[in-house]
């Protein structure tokens, strides 16, 4: 039997907000712990919440980036269940009326094609604490530094129907969160963890099967290899005769598999119920309408202008919009040179390998933006041929020099265009080879193309590179014809 | 001094007949002959009283007097005082040392006035007599054996008593008010709102309010001065101007229109109360007021409604005290579930697990519906009715209590009990404002009037209060227990 999968993600964004969701205590990562939780995140009797207002801001630009419907009220319901880490017995969150309504994400996928996965809702919620488990002898230790951090729960519709489609799906999530600068998007400190949930179903069937719920997977690749292990589950339990319980189940990313959690009978009844000490938010539309008007141009944005207006092809597009930083220094690199081709290919390619092999990031380049293409630039007004670029780039790579013309000038790199030198090359390189001479001259004349590239070669190397490589070419050409 | 009310007081200390640490000296001699009979403190703060009273004393000798300078009073120990135990009653909390202090505490403070110490009060101000106190019940000083009311009986009988001569007290289905007329003294309950939550340990967020309790309306003006007002620190309170609460209290009466609502003059009222109330409310039109009949149709609703709401959300904001971070908790416990549930089943008392459990169940899957929603719409209607009736007249008047005080230990069913806040349990459900006023005797035991208004009418309040004490003395009287022999 063929299956179909059907997946359905929750993703949990930490917001960037300065202090928590409802206290003035720091949200940094890292810190000793318990040593950024006050009164109201460790919950002491009488202490009250009060709502960030950043945190709204945030969760509204989240909202209207994936064009979503901004209801004019949303409103905080507890959350009630006992655990350490969970300072007062529930969690602040928004069950009934979440501050952002349906939307849309558009995601890419490697054919190139694009697909909309709908947002149902996303929520603002407080975080948890952390139980440490392994330092302390049969005890556990809560750090309540992350309690009342600041969370966006976006949960989408089930939507997608492969794992790739959900790594894409948490990949656009990535990208429009870190355009807005509304999350650090740091998967490793935990700023976006998402919940995973899978089922399959006979191919053509409408009803969606039995599905497991996989929490707290925070990375795409583990996410990837939670559904294909999941995936792999179902469907042999279920060709083997089985059925698929509803569940949660914790992904194990040393083993590779799936483990459950609890069961639907296992699972607590939330009580969710209004807050009290919470009043409702009211949004008035000059404030949704002002955040609109200061939103950052969106991946897709920018992904169908680079298509569209710099005439990239969707793949470059694609990958140049990926990160804002990644789209920030492309455009940093065509303003300098001028042309988009160009940068593009030079970002991609010789910058791309230089950060992938020392591991960096493009915002901790060592050669900037404008370094780059100023660079390009002498590529394309012909002061430099492409080999001496690779050079000069290098050159810039280790701090050799200012920008492209301190390093061409101090490497002696500035291409050679005078005929006369190039002349005399060419005749040094013809003299000194007579038998490669005597070869051409025999050949026929469709073969002598190919056996130029031998005299190419010694003229550039006898230029050390800088001799124009076209005016070469046509040059040799025409005095080597001239011996036949 | 402990007969003066706080305003005899302040003119008392500025005018130099004695000093503030003269006045909590001899407070504090008082609480200690009486209140080991009387059990109204929870924690005397003796030394950090006196040194108030010293700064108290220097800042009106330096010429920087305010309202409450040096002036004495005591805390519900529902508010978190810094570095002082704050146990709402409950052996939960019995090592529980606040590392802050709630807004209400700051604002006393920051107006000058000295702490004598935290007063008894019904566990998490859960109950109607003062007898839910893991530190034992309180006696009413006019009959010890009488419960004081509850839950703030512990301030209600210290002031009655001439321990102190004014208290804070909480409200949240008539705890102010109830104990308030069985101790003879006068209390008032602000609207929802009108004073910062912040550092009162929460019973049910949406009914709870703080507010004075002192022997007359007059003083409890002066206090609301001092705690009434926004703060940033609860989202529920009211950024709303604060008048000057004293400016009003003489303004004439003529002319007030005087609602009675009939449901509360019904079967279950005690007829010596009603008696009672209804000389007091005669007195109102010697001064001018009109009365008329009026109803409150959805009254009989207001305690299963309340029993619903505060439940619920007593059951979360009390989920909180798990054994994890302070608190009682038991002894080795062998993993998490034990943990809780014997750090919960030792910590809290029988009254406040009942209520846990009512909340937890209404909240549930499959009840939610049938209770918290139907509750809330009931809740609505009761605001409705009130707002009704104050289209037709300016205040409401009633009984505080079915009942004077009854004897300690007398009721012993949970509902009978509940049924003692028939009265003043839907004020809280429409967050309107509520005054208790002496008003009588029954029995040698007082007898409360109920003045209620609307919302943010607490000058309309104090002010009619305030012209029914300048017309009767009721609030003078004082009882046989605080005549020391000594």
């Amino acid at each position: 039997m063929q299956w179909e999968t059907v997946i359905g993600l929750e993703v949990h964004v930490q917001l960037a907000t300065q202090s928590k969701i409802f206290s003035g205590a720091s949200t940094a990562f890292g810190a000793e712990p318990n040593t950024q939780a006050c009164a109201v995140d460790l919950g002491l009797p009488g202490v009250l919440p009060v709502l960030n207002e950043a945190a709204v801001a945030m969760a509204v630009q989240f909202g209207l980036a994936i064009h979503a419907e901004i209801p004019e009220v949303s409103i905080f319901d507890r959350k009630n269940y006992f655990y350490p880490d969970l300072p007062k017995g529930y969690q602040t969150s928004q069950m009934y009326h979440p501050i952002v309504g349906p939307g849309v994400v558009e995601i890419s996928l490697d054919d190139g094609d694009t697909k909309r996965v709908r947002v149902h809702h996303a929520h603002l919620e407080e975080d948890a604490g952390k139980s440490l488990h392994e330092d302390f002898h049969g005890m556990t230790g809560v750090d309540l530094n992350r309690a009342g951090t600041p969370l966006l729960e976006i949960v989408s519709e089930p939507d997608m129907r492969s794992a790739k489609e959900a790594a894409a799906y948490l990949k656009a999530i990535h990208s429009i969160v870190t355009y807005l600068g509304i999350s650090d998007g740091n998967m490793a400190e935990g700023s976006m963890r998402c919940d995973v949930n899978v089922s399959v179903r006979p191919q053509g069937q409408e009803a969606f099967g039995t599905r497991a719920e996989i929490k707290n997977v925070n990375s795409f690749r583990f996410v990837e290899r939670a559904i294909a292990f999941e995936v792999e589950r179902q469907i042999e339990l279920l060709e083997d005769g089985g059925e698929v319980i509803q569940e949660t189940r914790l992904f194990d990313p040393e083993r590779d598999e799936t483990r459950s959690m609890r069961t639907k009978e296992q699972a607590n009844d939330y009580r969710y119920f209004p807050c009290p000490d919470l009043l409702p938010v009211v949004l008035d539309r000059a404030y949704v309408d002002h955040l609109r008007e200061t939103l950052p141009e969106l991946p897709a944005d920018k992904r169908a202008r680079f298509q569209n207006e710099l005439g990239l092809s969707a793949y470059d597009a694609s990958v140049l919009s990926a990160t804002r930083e990644m789209a920030d220094y492309f455009e940093a690199v065509k303003d300098a040179c001028g042309d988009a081709k160009q940068a593009a290919n030079w970002v991609q390619g010789e910058l791309s390998g230089a950060l992938n092999r020392e591991g960096l990031a493009i915002q901790d380049s060592p050669v900037s933006a404008r370094q780059l293409g100023e660079l390009i630039g002498r590529v394309i007004d012909d002061t430099i041929n492409g080999k001496a670029a690779k050079q000069v780039f290098q050159a810039l790579w280790h701090g050799e020099g200012e920008n492209a013309d301190a390093v061409i000038e101090a490497k002696g790199l500035k291409q050679v265009t005078d005929t006369a030198a190039i002349d005399a090359m060419i005749d040094r390189v013809i003299a000194d080879s007579p038998a490669q001479v005597a070869q051409y001259r025999d050949a026929e004349p469709e073969k002598r193309g190919k056996m130029i590239g031998y005299f190419v070669g010694q003229v550039m190397k006898a230029s050390r590179g800088t001799a124009n490589p076209q005016q070469v070419n046509a040059l040799l050409k025409e005095k080597l014809d001239a011996l036949c | 001094m402990h007969d003066k009310t706080l305003s005899e007081l302040a003119a008392g200390l500025a005018s130099g007949e004695f000093t503030s640490r003269e006045l909590i000296q001899h407070l504090l001699g008082r609480i200690e002959r009486l209140d080991g009979e009387l059990n109204s403190f929870i924690t005397v703060t003796s030394d950090a009283a006196l040194d108030a009273a010293d700064r108290a004393d220097a800042a009106r000798a330096a010429g920087r007097a305010g309202a409450l300078t040096g002036l004495p009073l005591a805390l519900k120990d529902i508010f978190c005082t810094q570095g002082v135990k704050t146990s709402a009653g409950s052996r939960m909390l019995d090592d529980f040392v606040s590392p802050y202090d709630a807004s209400v505490v700051e604002k006393l403070a920051a107006a000058g006035s000295v702490s004598l110490g935290k007063t008894n009060m019904d566990e998490f101000a859960m109950g109607s007599s003062n007898e839910n106190s893991h530190y034992g019940p309180v006696k009413n000083p006019w009959d010890l054996t009488a419960v004081p009311g509850g839950s703030s009986g512990g301030s209600a009988a210290a002031v009655a008593a001439g321990l102190v001569p004014a208290a804070m007290g909480t409200d949240t289905g008539g705890s102010i008010r109830q104990p308030a007329a069985f101790c003879g003294i006068t209390g008032l309950k602000p609207t929802y709102g009108r004073v910062s939550r912040y550092g009162m340990i929460a019973y049910a967020s949406s009914l709870d309010q703080a507010g004075p309790m002192a022997r007359t309306a007059e003083d409890c003006a002066l206090l609301l001065n001092a705690i009434a007002g926004h703060d940033l620190r609860d989202s529920t309170s009211v950024a709303r101007g604060v008048p000057d609460y004293t400016a009003e209290l003489d303004a004439p009466l003529a002319g007030l229109k005087i609602g009675l609502p009939k449901e509360y003059f019904g079967e279950g009222l005690d007829p010596a109360v009603a008696t009672t109330v209804h000389e007091a409310i005669e007195v109102f039109e010697t001064l001018g007021a009109s009365v008329r009949e009026v109803s409150l149709p959805h009254t009989h609703y207001a305690i299963p409604a309340y029993y619903v709401i505060a439940p619920a959300e007593a059951s979360s904001n009390l989920s909180r005290f798990d054994g994890v971070r302070f608190g009682h908790r038991c002894d080795d416990p062998k993993d998490l579930i034990d943990l809780y549930e014997r750090t919960r089943s030792e910590g809290f008392g029988e009254e406040v697990k009942r209520r846990i459990l009512i909340g937890t169940h209404t909240l549930s899957e499959g009840f939610f519906d049938a209770y918290y929603k139907k509750a809330q719409q009931v809740r609505r209607l009761i605001r409705q009715d009130f707002l009704d009736a104050f289209e037709q007249v300016d205040v409401l008047m009633g009984p505080a209590s079915p009942t004077p005080a009854f004897d300690l230990g007398a009721k012993s069913d949970p509902v009978s009990m509940y049924l003692q806040d028939i009265y003043t349990i839907a004020v809280n459900l429409a967050g309107i404002p509520g005054i208790s006023v002496p008003a009588g005797f029954v029995d040698g035991r007082p007898v409360g009037l109920q003045v209620l208004g609307t919302h943010f009418a607490e000058e309309r309040l104090l002010n009619v209060a305030h012209r029914f004490q300048q017309a009767t003395d009721w609030h003078l009287r004082r009882p046989a227990f605080a005549e020391e022999n000594a």
